[in-house]
């Protein structure tokens, strides 16, 4: 398979509408946080959507994935409900998880979305082990574990790159490599490589544009064929920018960690540009407008929906109640 | 009938939950050649896909069973030192005990985590000594302590059969112990609920596992003096609060043995629950590891800093204003 097999109008398609879906969502939910509608603020995924696009679309429904603090897309990309998807983030009832979530931990289980974690690099060893356990029982599934540039200084996380490539779990590692670890640079937190790190454990690993959903979806597809077939891990560091702040508390604090003129050039190459240009501009629009509709419902949704009960603040703490 | 040891009892619960259930499978250091004995025999019977020898990566094996609980699998993870749960804390008080709640209810990780040799071994020194049931009380997990082969039988299969995790202690002091049992009459017991090993009237000692051995040891030396009530929790968390309070409202006095520091120790949390109750008769005493103990390597320091008979002893005999000769601190 090569990165580009060429053009193919409707995974075209696809690929703009999450990525569009994505940055609408995240707008209104910026916009939903300073409403004072979201408590406790998001970590937007602006300007990374290409990767979750792009991975998501070579996933079957079956697979699995586990996302990060600055997960929306991933979740989106899977195909959670928007609405009930910024229901949680609002932190109410008929939120994906009962408004028990909210931002850094909103996911649908029922989609093979395995949670989203708000500890750095936690999640990669769960979805290792999932793959795992599927692997074990013989299914062909596959999990994918996301994660940023800021996880591959975690221990655990090499920890899991070790256990993976030794029990051949079916799992794709997929590095959103935005530049930051909240404000530290990559060049000043990582020693060696984020490649060089897979490849220490025998793993395949290849960079990846991260701001082209063709090209992630590409390098996906190889790397879940090569799980699937029972060829074990492999790891697609994905160059991105993240065209927002690390929180949105950033957006009262300015903490001031990159120039505006960097941010500028960051955000030159945008997803939505690079995927929206290759289709015809009435497709795009028709698509646009047919989301608009969609994220203005889920965000009406999110404000008319009821508050969970403080009775119930605890229910769901143990899946078997005893005593 | 026939003798069980409690090590043995670990490994038939766990060998009949295997035979029961395939989707229980065990993970941990050197587990095929079961070190800590509890899975001898298991490879021969269930091959090596369900008894998986990890390298020493605690914490990424600590969550893939995370993982493969949340895709079905019941897996029991085996620590064969009580200190590593400090390393593999954040994996199992953060991530899978979080699972059910962050989700909605709509995820459960039903993993066992089995400490076979927790608590002191005596000169296994400063890092292999930790008794740690009291943190997962406190954060919330499920935490179970066994005293008898018959209740590690029952509270293992118990925990291996629910859907959230669980950690077993077996404590060191506890692996020895053996009692008789009739094979058939083994079988699941319920997790939260304590036990009463001994009835009494004067006092309630509450004794947290091994230590149950040592209460019950007192408790027939003080016969005909005190009359002692020895309540076993068995788990930590949840608390049988009320079997607790039934017993504390027969004697009116309480005596805690616990095998963890002082200070936010498991027996603060029994002493606080008693002071929440009824008037007691007498101020009760609390028999613990010093505060903020890290034991020494040389065993008579070892000893010096585990609370014992002499310790209950004394707290008995302040209680119930009864001066036992002899009785230490």
């Amino acid at each position: 398979m090569t990165a580009d097999a060429g053009p193919d109008p409707d995974l075209d398609l696809d690929l703009y509408r999450t990525v569009a879906l994505v940055r609408g969502f995240e707008r209104r939910a910026v916009e939903l946080v300073r409403a004072g509608v979201v408590p406790g603020g998001i970590h937007p995924c602006t300007g990374q959507e290409a990767v979750a696009a792009g991975v998501c679309a070579a996933l079957r429904p079956d697979d699995l994935l586990t996302s990060t603090h600055r997960g929306h897309g991933h979740v989106l990309a899977k195909g959670a409900d928007p609405a009930r998807m910024m229901a949680e983030l609002a932190g109410r009832e008929p939120g994906l998880n009962r408004g028990r979530g909210g931002s850094m931990h909103a996911a649908d289980f029922s989609l093979g979305v395995l949670g989203a974690n708000a500890m750095v690099g936690a999640a990669v060893p769960i979805a290792a082990g999932a793959a795992w356990a599927l692997r074990r029982a013989g299914s062909d599934r596959v999990a994918v574990a996301f994660f940023g540039d800021g996880a591959v200084n975690q221990g655990v996380v090499l920890e899991a790159f070790n256990l993976a490539a030794l029990w051949r779990a079916p799992v794709v590692l997929v590095c959103e490599n935005n530049g930051f670890a909240t404000s530290m640079r990559t060049a000043d937190a990582v020693a060696g490589s984020v490649l060089g790190r897979a490849r220490a454990f025998g793993i395949p690993a290849r960079a990846v544009d991260g701001t082209d959903p063709r090209a992630v979806r590409a390098a996906a597809a190889e790397a879940v064929a090569r799980a699937r077939a029972g060829g074990g891990p492999t790891l697609l560091e994905c160059a991105v920018y993240r065209f927002d702040a690390h929180h949105t508390w950033e957006h009262t604090a300015r903490p001031g960690y990159r120039s505006a003129a960097e941010e500028a050039a960051g955000r030159a190459r945008d997803p939505l540009e690079v995927q929206g240009a290759r289709l015809a501009p009435g497709v795009r629009s028709a698509v646009d407008a047919e989301l608009d509709a969609l994220l203005d419902a889920a965000v009406e949704f999110a404000r008319g929906a009821p508050h969970p009960d403080p009775a119930a603040a605890l229910e769901h703490l143990y899946a078997t109640e005893v005593g | 009938m026939p003798k069980l040891s409690y090590l043995k009892a670990l490994n038939r619960a766990l060998g009949d939950e295997m035979a029961r259930d395939p989707s229980v499978c065990v993970l941990g250091e050197d587990v095929r050649v079961a070190v800590s004995n509890v899975t001898a025999g298991l490879v021969k019977r269930f091959g090596p896909e369900r008894v998986l020898d990890a390298p020493i990566s605690e914490q990424a094996f600590t969550s893939f069973a995370t993982g493969a609980a949340l895709v079905g699998l019941r897996p029991l993870v085996e620590f064969q030192i009580p200190s590593l749960l400090f390393l593999a804390f954040e994996q199992i008080a953060n991530q899978a005990h979080k699972v059910s709640l962050m989700s909605g209810g709509r995820a459960r990780v039903p993993v066992t985590y089995l400490l076979p040799g927790s608590g002191s071994r005596e000169a296994w020194a400063g890092q292999h000594s930790d008794h740690p049931y009291g943190l997962f009380a406190h954060v919330g997990v499920k935490t179970v302590v066994p005293a008898t082969p018959s209740d590690a039988y029952g509270l293992l299969l118990s925990a291996l059969r629910d859907d959230d995790p669980v950690v077993v202690f077996a404590p060191a002091g506890a692996l020895g112990v053996r009692e008789d049992v009739d094979p058939a009459a083994l079988g699941p017991v319920p997790l939260g609920r304590g036990r009463v090993h001994r009835a009494g009237t004067d006092v309630t000692v509450v004794a947290v596992g091994h230590l149950v051995h040592e209460a019950l040891a007192v408790a027939e030396e003080l016969a005909g003096r005190v009359s002692v009530e020895v309540f076993d929790p068995r788990t930590l968390h949840p608390l049988d609060r009320a079997g607790l309070a039934a017993s504390l409202r027969r004697t009116g006095r309480l005596v805690v043995l616990d095998d963890s520091n002082r200070s936010c120790g498991f027996a603060a949390e029994v002493l606080a629950t008693a002071a929440e109750g009824p008037r007691l008769r007498a101020a009760p005493r609390r028999v613990t590891r010093p505060d903020g103990a890290v034991l020494p390597f040389a065993p008579a320091l070892d000893r010096a800093c585990q609370p014992g008979r002499a310790g209950l002893l004394a707290a008995i005999g302040e209680v119930t204003g009864v001066i036992e000769e002899g009785g230490g601190t």
